[in-house]
């Protein structure tokens, strides 16, 4: 009460209540007060408390509770030791399961449980359950603590003289703000910087299309009208140390559709009789964009739903992608191969600051 | 107005205002449901019909959406070139024939047997070279390799059909319906022929070698007696249905727990 | 009983008393312990929340620190030849591998993993449903307004060791959701390319990403967070527990049962009761099967690819927003369909963390408060709770949008729309209507403790008219619907003062007087009856 009235003060907190209810420690404040604090009620004994024998039922339960779950450890050790760690068991209603994980979990969590389940069911009824009250002390200082840690405050300050000697305050300051500056310099090498990696892929000019299932070029009478196929840069091999790197940029999208249903005409001179090529990662946030539906030819991102119609130079229809996906131009050697005529014109995946 | 303030405090007014609020639910669903359309008219009549060939079945079954002569039309596209895959895919699944014009075209019980199917299927092939329907030595799980399928199933088929073919959305209410379990023929023949919105993977693509890994995958994953060590899947749905769990009963469990923890025990005296 | 440990303190000393003074004379715990051991907490199963939150964490530590031994942090490429057949001879990394070993090969390493993992996503279940009892019932006031910043600090640490842990498999599920956070990173103004190539230590993927998202799973936020939680404890002893009103309670004591023994057997108790419930789930659920999912590659994905549920808000602020992307003067480009949603993932926590001083700063109460508030009694508060969880939840919608439509056979455009327009009309009608909820409340509790609880007793009176007998609450009743402060709303006062000269009134202090109207005017509380509402209507006739 008495901190609260300082503060009133300071803030002319005329809106504030200004009297706390039943603010005397559990007894009511005066006798015509309807809604006064009634007071901590006595004490109510359980029947435990009064009745030796319900006392004990509470004692088998509890202690038959330990026992089930030091049974329960004996069973997990047990289970551990016979069950083999490939066994596949049906237990319904849950499937076809590993019979050692089932065992395991089941024994595991029994044992756990049955010990909180004991501890709990003996505090409940056998630990004594009167009521305590407990008085709280505000937690601000006292005005003399106060005082005292102030004026210690500032003697020490004074003896160290950081006030008076401002070239010592000035240079501490400035050698403080410039240490932390070796720690943001050692960062430095996290990472090469990004130059323009971002706006190459390992797609070039006569680079062949090979298919990503048969890792063969891919022919034009391949690709059928209605048909996806992913392709990837010649060269670029399963096992190679970079490969992710590659494919997270040069991944293809390949679909055909009927020239007569290719809305851009630009984006249909880039293809051969119909043959697109699209790069697969989408200009949003990068995620392989290629759940293609062929009768619509709308591509769409199964991460955030942005939308793109391939027969329309990849524009985007709908969700979050802000420009449509970079396309491959493309063309047909002697040999009868798709091949690529150069890098994307642009840089693919998801935007960046200097992008363009 | 006081009547029914007092009815408010009545036990069941919670159980009426949910039932009203479940009801206003429904209607908003209705709202939003994409297929607004009303009860199918059963064009079973192919059903009713004595099979003969395959010409007959279809100007009952098929015309009407798909020309007298399999040209196709505005309600349905040309089946010249389809092949006999695509007829048996898509009738012996029930897609066709169409119950009503839609996002896409459901699975359904099939009205047709196997050998109306077939003959329906010579028909459609003769109208123009397509895949034809394969053979079991293709489509055969056990020819398959699991490991290299698996890679496969996700470089190509994942993006739309989930991990495990569980299915997923399309745009504007169509989705790639949930594979799981689904006779390997008609997988194989749906990769050949891309049906409705489905892309083809043409042998050139996609070697009949290649499908049957896929094949070999889905059927190690999925099915009845597909097997999840650790224990019930919940859907395969990842970590939207995780969650849900984790919500209702995981903290929905402990939280009860702490209502047991925390309520006064039993006292002697009944007040 | 209590007769054992009343037999033990008369014995001589024991051991075990011996060896607490050894103790106490080299590190003082008796002192410590005068003040603890029988520190008084009141029983209430929402004060419990917190303990959930504080047991899981502790379970994922112990878990955690088990799959240490066995995972491997590496981005190494290897062609897998293990124990789980459906894997066989696809290339991985040795991050996937030992994973799919820990599953296959470790007995029990399967168990473990499912623990960690589902007690993971109950720990930020838990941060968040306590974080929501304290909102709501405004324990949040002084002097707990550090430990509300300590809470959340953690919630949002919580959800980045989620974040890291479940991207360590380098799955092809997680490994979509750090290309994701690649994206997003590079959708940073200005160094957003430069901090993507530090953080990927070059192009995307790259091989450090694991190993770093490693430290910073297993080191730098568990260090961080086990510190906080330590101080959050702290004060949660320090400050003595909040308490709910009720006969005996007040602002000065707190009431109920003493640290030893009854908490140390609940509390205690209840962690293995936990730890028992968790450890059946994960032996009969499965989480996040990894063997499912396959190897990340940057080229690959799978439908229905979602975040965990605590960052499902986020993916849903990403999946609604349109595609807004410009090219400003000088070549550069904004991406504001990720940058939007990238500054929303930082402010809606920040305004979270900052709604207690927001809220003192309304009220200009400076008094310490450890009765707990009914939420129905501060309806403004209430209804900005409610209206951050509708939003949240609007998000969470958003989030899953694809699994909406396809089962519940709805388009996933339509979805979208949807919750394009409900995140802005969803949280506005949310408040309105829990505002006037609490209303309601607040009008039903002063009937009652005017007139009494309603019977449902007809009782025909000797003239013939039928009344519905009304019962008087008790003292504690009465007590419990009264005791709660009612501020009145703060008024700014004429804007000219007794001598004509025109007062100074900064807008700071108009828009703290219309929000004070707001949470306190006629439209934000009912008025509690005064004592002598109580007294005319209860002296006198017998009915109303």
């Amino acid at each position: 009460m008495s901190s609260q009235a300082g503060s009133e003060n300071e803030n002319n907190g005329e809106h504030l209540p200004t009297v706390r209810e039943g603010g005397e420690g559990g007894v009511a404040v005066e006798e015509h007060d309807p809604f006064a604090n009634p007071g901590l009620p006595p004490h109510e004994p359980r029947k435990q408390d009064i009745d030796e024998r319900a006392a004990k039922r509470s004692e088998r339960t509890v202690s038959l509770l330990f026992t089930v779950s030091m049974l329960a450890t004996v069973g997990f050790i047990a289970s551990f030791v016979a069950i083999d760690v490939d066994k596949i068991v049906y237990i319904f209603p849950l499937g076809h399961i590993s019979a050692l994980n089932f065992a395991l979990g089941v024994t595991l969590g029994l044992a756990l449980f049955c010990i909180g389940a004991g501890a709990i069911h003996w505090s409940r009824t056998l630990m004594s359950d009167v009521e305590i009250v407990q008085e709280r002390h505000p937690i601000e200082a006292t005005p003399e603590t106060k005082t005292l840690v102030k004026s210690e405050w500032r003697q020490g300050t004074e003896e160290s003289q950081i006030g008076s000697r401002k070239i010592i305050r000035r240079t501490l300051l400035g050698a403080l703000t410039l240490v932390p500056l070796s720690g943001i310099v050692l960062l430095r090498d996290l990472g090469p910087l990004p130059e323009t990696k971002l706006r190459h892929t390992m797609w070039g000019k006569g680079k062949l299309l090979i298919n990503m299932n048969t890792d063969e070029p891919l022919r034009p009478a391949d690709i059928t009208v209605g048909s996806l196929s992913f392709a990837k840069p010649e060269g670029l091999e399963d096992g190679d140390h970079d490969f992710n790197k590659e494919i997270a940029k040069a991944a293809l999208m390949l679909v055909r559709i009927h020239p007569g249903d290719i809305k851009d005409a630009e984006s249909a001179s880039w293809g051969h009789e119909g043959i697109l090529a699209f790069s697969k990662i989408c200009t949003h946030v990068g995620c392989p964009v290629s759940l293609y539906e062929q009768q619509t030819h709308h591509v769409l991102c199964p991460c955030h739903q942005s939308t793109f119609d391939l027969s329309d130079g990849a524009r985007v229809l709908f969700g979050p992608a802000g420009h449509p996906l970079p396309q491959l131009k493309i063309t047909v050697n002697d040999e009868g191969y798709l091949y690529a005529l150069g890098d994307f014109d642009e840089p693919v995946g998801p935007s960046f600051w200097e992008r363009g | 107005m006081k009547k029914l303030s007092a009815r408010r405090r009545h036990p069941l007014a919670a159980l009426v205002v949910l039932l009203i609020a479940l009801a206003a639910t429904g209607g908003l669903y209705a709202t939003f449901a994409p297929t607004g359309k009303a009860q199918a008219d059963e064009t079973s009549a192919a059903q009713s019909l004595a099979v003969e060939e395959g010409q007959k079945l279809y100007r009952v079954g098929c015309a009407s959406c798909h020309g007298t002569g399999g040209q196709g039309s505005s309600d349905g596209p040309s089946l010249v070139g389809v092949g006999a895959a695509a007829v048996d895919f898509q009738v012996s699944t029930g897609r066709m024939p169409l119950q009503q014009q839609g996002a896409q075209a459901p699975k359904k019980p099939n009205i047709y047997t196997q050998k109306e199917i077939d003959q329906l299927a010579a028909y459609v092939a003769s109208l123009g070279p397509g895949p034809a329907v394969p053979e079991e030595s293709q489509y055969d799980p056990a020819g398959g390799d699991v490991g290299r399928g698996g890679d496969l199933f996700r470089n190509n088929c994942a993006q739309c059909h989930n991990f495990t073919g569980k299915g997923g959305a399309l745009t504007d209410g169509k989705y790639a319906p949930n594979i799981d379990g689904v006779d390997p023929k008609h997988m194989y023949e749906a990769m050949v022929t891309g049906p409705q919105n489905m892309p083809a993977f043409p042998d050139g693509v996609l070697t009949p070698e290649n499908k049957q890994d896929i094949i070999a995958y889905l059927d190690e994953v999925g099915g009845d007696e597909a097997e999840s060590p650790g224990g019930f899947s919940l859907g395969g749905l990842g970590p939207v249905s995780e969650g849900l769990f984790a919500w209702v009963f995981g903290l929905g469990a402990l939280i009860v727990l702490t209502i047991w923890i925390a309520a006064r025990t039993a006292k002697a005296r009944k007040s | 009983m209590s007769t054992t440990t009343t037999d033990a303190r008369r014995n001589p000393p024991g051991r075990g008393e011996r060896f607490a003074d050894w103790t106490d004379s080299r590190l003082g715990l008796h002192g410590a312990g005068r003040k603890n051991l029988r520190k008084v907490f009141p029983d209430h199963w929402s004060f419990m929340l917190g303990e959930i939150a504080m047991y899981t964490f502790l379970i994922v530590l112990l878990t955690g620190v088990y799959l240490t031994l066995f995972f491997k942090p590496s981005m190494a490429e290897m062609t897998y030849h293990g124990s789980y057949a459906p894997m066989n001879g696809v290339r991985m990394t040795e991050a996937y591998a030992s994973t799919l070993d820990i599953s296959f090969d470790v007995r029990g390493g399967l168990l473990i993993r499912q623990i960690h993992h589902w007690s993971a996503l109950i720990f930020i279940a838990a941060m968040a449903t306590h974080m929501m009892r304290v909102f709501f019932t405004g324990a949040f006031r002084k002097p707990r307004e550090v430990n509300w910043i300590f809470g959340f600090t953690l919630l949002v640490l919580g959800c980045i060791a989620g974040f890291t842990g479940y991207s360590l498999p380098d799955d092809l599920l997680s490994g979509t959701g750090v290309r994701f956070m690649e994206g997003a990173t590079l959708a940073t103004p200005v160094i957003g390319t430069y901090l993507a190539f530090f953080l990927w230590g070059g192009e995307f993927p790259g091989t450090d990403i694991i190993p770093r998202f490693f430290a910073v799973h297993v080191l730098l936020v568990p260090g961080i967070m086990l510190g906080l939680f330590v101080l959050h404890i702290i004060l949660v002893f320090y400050h003595k527990h909040t308490q709910y009103a009720g006969s005996g309670k007040t602002e000065e004591n707190v009431v109920g049962m003493p640290f030893m023994p009854v908490y140390v057997a609940k509390a205690g108790g209840f962690f293995f009761l936990i730890f028992g419930v968790i450890t059946v789930i994960a032996g009969l659920f499965t989480i996040n099967p990894v063997w499912d999912l396959g190897p990340y590659r940057p080229d690959m994905v799978s439908t229905g690819a979602q975040p965990d549920w605590y960052m499902g808000w986020t993916e849903g602020l990403i999946r609604f927003m349109p595609g807004w992307e410009w090219v400003i003067p000088g070549g550069y480009t904004i991406n504001f369909g990720v940058f939007i949603p990238l500054t929303l993932v930082g402010v809606v926590p920040i305004m979270m963390m900052a709604y207690p001083f927001f809220e003192s700063w309304v009220t200009g109460d400076r008094r310490e408060h450890h009765i707990l508030d009914r939420p129905r009694n501060v309806p403004t508060r209430t209804g900005f709770g409610v209206a951050w969880l509708t939003l949240v939840f609007v998000l969470l919608t958003a989030g899953g949008n694809d699994l909406w439509a396809t089962h519940f056979h709805l388009s996933i455009n339509t979805i979208t729309w949807t919750v394009r327009i409900a995140f802005f009309v969803a949280p506005v009608l949310a408040f309105w209507i829990t505002r006037r909820i609490c209303l309601g409340l607040q009008r039903r509790d002063r009937e009652k403790i005017l007139h009494g609880r309603e019977t449902g007793i007809i009782k025909r009176l000797p003239h013939g008219e039928f009344i519905e007998v009304h019962e008087p609450l008790s003292q504690d009743e009465l007590h419990k619907l009264t005791a709660h402060d009612q501020y009145a709303p703060l008024e700014l006062g004429p804007s000219v003062d007794d001598n004509g000269v025109v007062r100074k009134q900064s807008p700071v202090q108009k828009l703290r007087a219309r929000l004070s109207q707001g949470y306190f005017g006629e439209a934000g509380q009912i008025p509690k009856p005064t004592r002598r509402e109580y007294e005319e209507i209860t002296s006198g006739h017998g009915h109303h």
